[in-house]
């Protein structure tokens, strides 16, 4: 009844509140049109590549669509030319040697060039193996036919030979020796059969199949099961803490707190309220990605709702538990970058496995870790309840944890 | 029950160094307006906060209804009213009044009825419907005071009740304080203004956390010898500070 109370209270000033209603509810569309966009648009990097005096077939495989080549007659030095031309690289040849300077401004362009004079060369070194492979084949195949026509007159000199040796042994009569001289004579006329033999080279052809998602798929979709989960978490987050904050600064806490009302009872009325929230927040997110975008969910809805309700809840505690070392909302914004935003890089973004060591011990304190492994899991390989079990029991520990602390800390404002 | 609403015995409560309250003796009994008269950080809010059962006391104890405190159900028995006032200022009176409701465990039946009751105490009726945000200071003090009613509770712990409230209100508080008194309720009321020091039947008089004196005002001004409340509270505090903070 009375935590009833709570969340009635709670929803009712979240309704009336329209300026952050709309910030939970359409800045994570927003955020995710734009991401959209951006995402889609990342294969079209080009580094503009200057060159001078280089030869002709080196440009031909140097070019791609991410490089584009500008041929400049001045003598002037690399550095310079780049300057002037805002050049990401410059590329010069004296003899045989390729000089190529870079300007590094931006190490995506560099990488680019890179990858492309690597593989201009490599395209130049095959081309000429090629090359030497074909004359070698041609005197070969001459020396092959000479061969065959030796090894032809060869057996046939044998064949008659022995095809005489037979004649006689049989008008002799030595049945042994007609057998062994029949076995010899089969065995040159074989040899003739397999010499003409030719083996021939095998070409490689691929073909890709995926496990999950197309060759279409995005970063965007790698990255939208991620965002999902960090905007539940960082919008509940914020919205929690700083109202609880509210009821702390304008007094009305310890108001509550001069009522027969249980600490347990404000805490879960918060949980409740809020929770319901985060619930519409993921219903509009998650709808909006799948309708608009046309994202292949692969997993079940629900165990994405799920899993943000829980995600949601973790952040409400312990936005509520981070609210009571705050003495201002601008102090509680100050927690952002602190709490937050180190979530993000341990999400999924940035592949944990990889990490140091010390920075994988420090991925698994992070709640969001569990949650959006939990969520591309579900999104993008289709796990099932029992595959991602294990995450959502680590969060809802975090939960019990967060919000027993939060219990016995509002003993700070009432001492039963 | 007893008839003692309210009964401290040396209570003590320190704030780090700071000695906040001093061995208070403190008995409101059923039907009286007993007032805590004394200077800001006096220990006023402090007292009243240990009264609640909201704040621990280092020392002595507190007894409400006969129960030692902290207790939290006899918390609904006791109408507070906070020196500033925690008003959720995005909903209406009404919905303010009906949520402490619920907190305060008044049944849903009765509900409506003690929200027009506590409104009406307070002229609030007609505004009742705004939201808190529009309310004036006076507006948002009387609101204040009817959430404390609302459960109809026998004892009112009122810090600073008419506080920026004007004067002709401050006569209609005290006039419902007075009928609810004789109705058998009790109030403790902390005060700054000495007129309102004078309508109540007893007094205590608080300075640095000592209980400097008590008695009813006409005690206290025979006592000190002088003409008003005013008078007695100047004088207690010349007489305090000349013994080296002790009475």
């Amino acid at each position: 009844m009375r935590t009833m109370a709570i969340v009635r209270r709670v929803l009712k000033q979240m309704v009336r509140d329209k300026r952050t209603l709309a910030l939970m509810f359409l800045a994570p569309l927003l955020i995710m049109s734009l991401m959209y966009f951006l995402f889609q648009n990342n294969t079209t990097q080009v580094a503009s590549l200057g060159v001078h005096n280089v030869d002709s077939q080196v440009l031909k495989v140097i070019k791609t669509k991410h490089v584009d080549l500008k041929d400049y007659e001045s003598t002037a030095s690399a550095a310079k030319m780049i300057k002037q031309h805002d050049l990401d690289g410059y590329l010069t040849q004296k003899n045989g040697k390729l000089t190529v300077t870079y300007s590094n401004s931006n190490p995506t362009n560099t990488s680019l060039i890179k990858a492309a004079l690597q593989s201009g060369l490599v395209k130049l070194k095959v081309k000429a193996l090629a090359a030497a492979t074909k004359t070698q084949q041609r005197v070969l195949v001459k020396q092959q036919r000479a061969l065959t026509k030796l090894t032809t007159a060869q057996t046939q000199a044998t064949v008659t030979k022995l095809k005489m040796a037979l004649a006689q042994a049989q008008a002799s009569g030595n049945t042994a020796a007609v057998k062994k001289l029949k076995r010899q004579l089969k065995q040159a006329t074989s040899t003739r059969s397999t010499s003409q033999h030719v083996s021939k080279p095998t070409s490689y052809t691929t073909q890709a199949h995926y496990i999950y998602g197309s060759s279409d798929s995005t970063f965007f979709e790698n990255f939208l099961p991620i965002f999902l989960g960090f905007f539940v978490f960082f919008f509940v987050f914020l919205i929690s803490g700083i109202s609880l904050l509210n009821e702390r600064t304008t007094g009305t806490l310890s108001r509550l707190l001069a009522t027969p009302i249980r600490r347990s009872e404000i805490i879960f009325g918060y949980l409740i309220g809020y929770g319901l929230f985060a619930i519409i927040q993921t219903f509009i997110t998650v709808l909006f990605a799948i309708t608009v975008f046309k994202i292949h969910l692969v997993g079940s809805i629900w165990l994405v709702f799920l899993v943000n309700l829980l995600l949601a809840l973790v952040a409400l505690a312990l936005g509520i538990f981070i609210s009571t070392f705050a003495n201002s909302e601008f102090q509680m914004i100050q927690f952002i970058p602190l709490i937050v935003v180190p979530q993000i890089f341990f999400a999924g973004l940035i592949p944990v496995t990889g990490m140091a060591n010390w920075l994988q011990v420090v991925a698994h304190v992070m709640p969001l870790y569990y949650g959006a492994n939990a969520l591309t899991d579900v999104v993008t390989k289709g796990a099932t309840l029992g595959d991602i079990g294990v995450n959502l029991l680590i969060l809802v520990g975090f939960m019990v944890v967060l919000t027993f602390l939060n219990i016995v800390g509002m003993k700070r404002y009432r001492k039963v | 029950m007893t008839t003692n609403y309210v009964e401290a015995q040396r209570v003590s409560k320190s704030f780090g160094q700071h000695q906040v309250l001093d061995q208070i003796d403190l008995t409101v009994p059923a039907g009286t307006i007993y007032g805590l008269i004394g200077p800001s950080g006096a220990g006023k809010t402090t007292l009243i906060k240990s009264i609640l059962g909201m704040e621990a006391v280092d020392g002595g104890e507190v007894h409400v209804m006969g129960t030692l405190m902290p207790n939290r159900a006899v918390m609904a028995q006791i109408g507070y009213m906070a020196q500033s006032d925690a008003l959720y200022e995005t909903l209406t009176g009404r919905e303010n009044l009906k949520f402490f409701g619920q907190l305060m465990n008044v049944p849903k039946t009765k509900l409506a009825q003690m929200i027009d009751y506590a409104a009406n105490l307070v002229n609030l009726t007609t505004q009742l419907d705004q939201r808190v945000s529009g309310y004036s200071g006076g507006m948002k003090r009387r609101l204040s005071l009817a959430i404390a009613l609302i459960q109809d509770p026998p004892l009112l712990v009122l810090d600073e009740p008419t506080v920026g409230i004007d004067p002709e209100l401050r006569q209609q508080i005290w006039a419902e304080l007075n009928k609810l008194k004789t109705g058998g309720k009790s109030m403790l009321v902390t005060t700054h203004v000495m007129d309102e020091a004078e309508r109540c039947d007893y007094l205590m008089l608080i300075r640095h956390g000592i209980a400097l004196a008590q008695g009813t005002p006409a005690e206290l001004k025979q006592r000190y010898h002088v003409e008003t409340i005013e008078q007695v509270f100047l004088k207690a505090g010349r007489l305090q500070d000349a013994n080296n903070g002790n009475r």
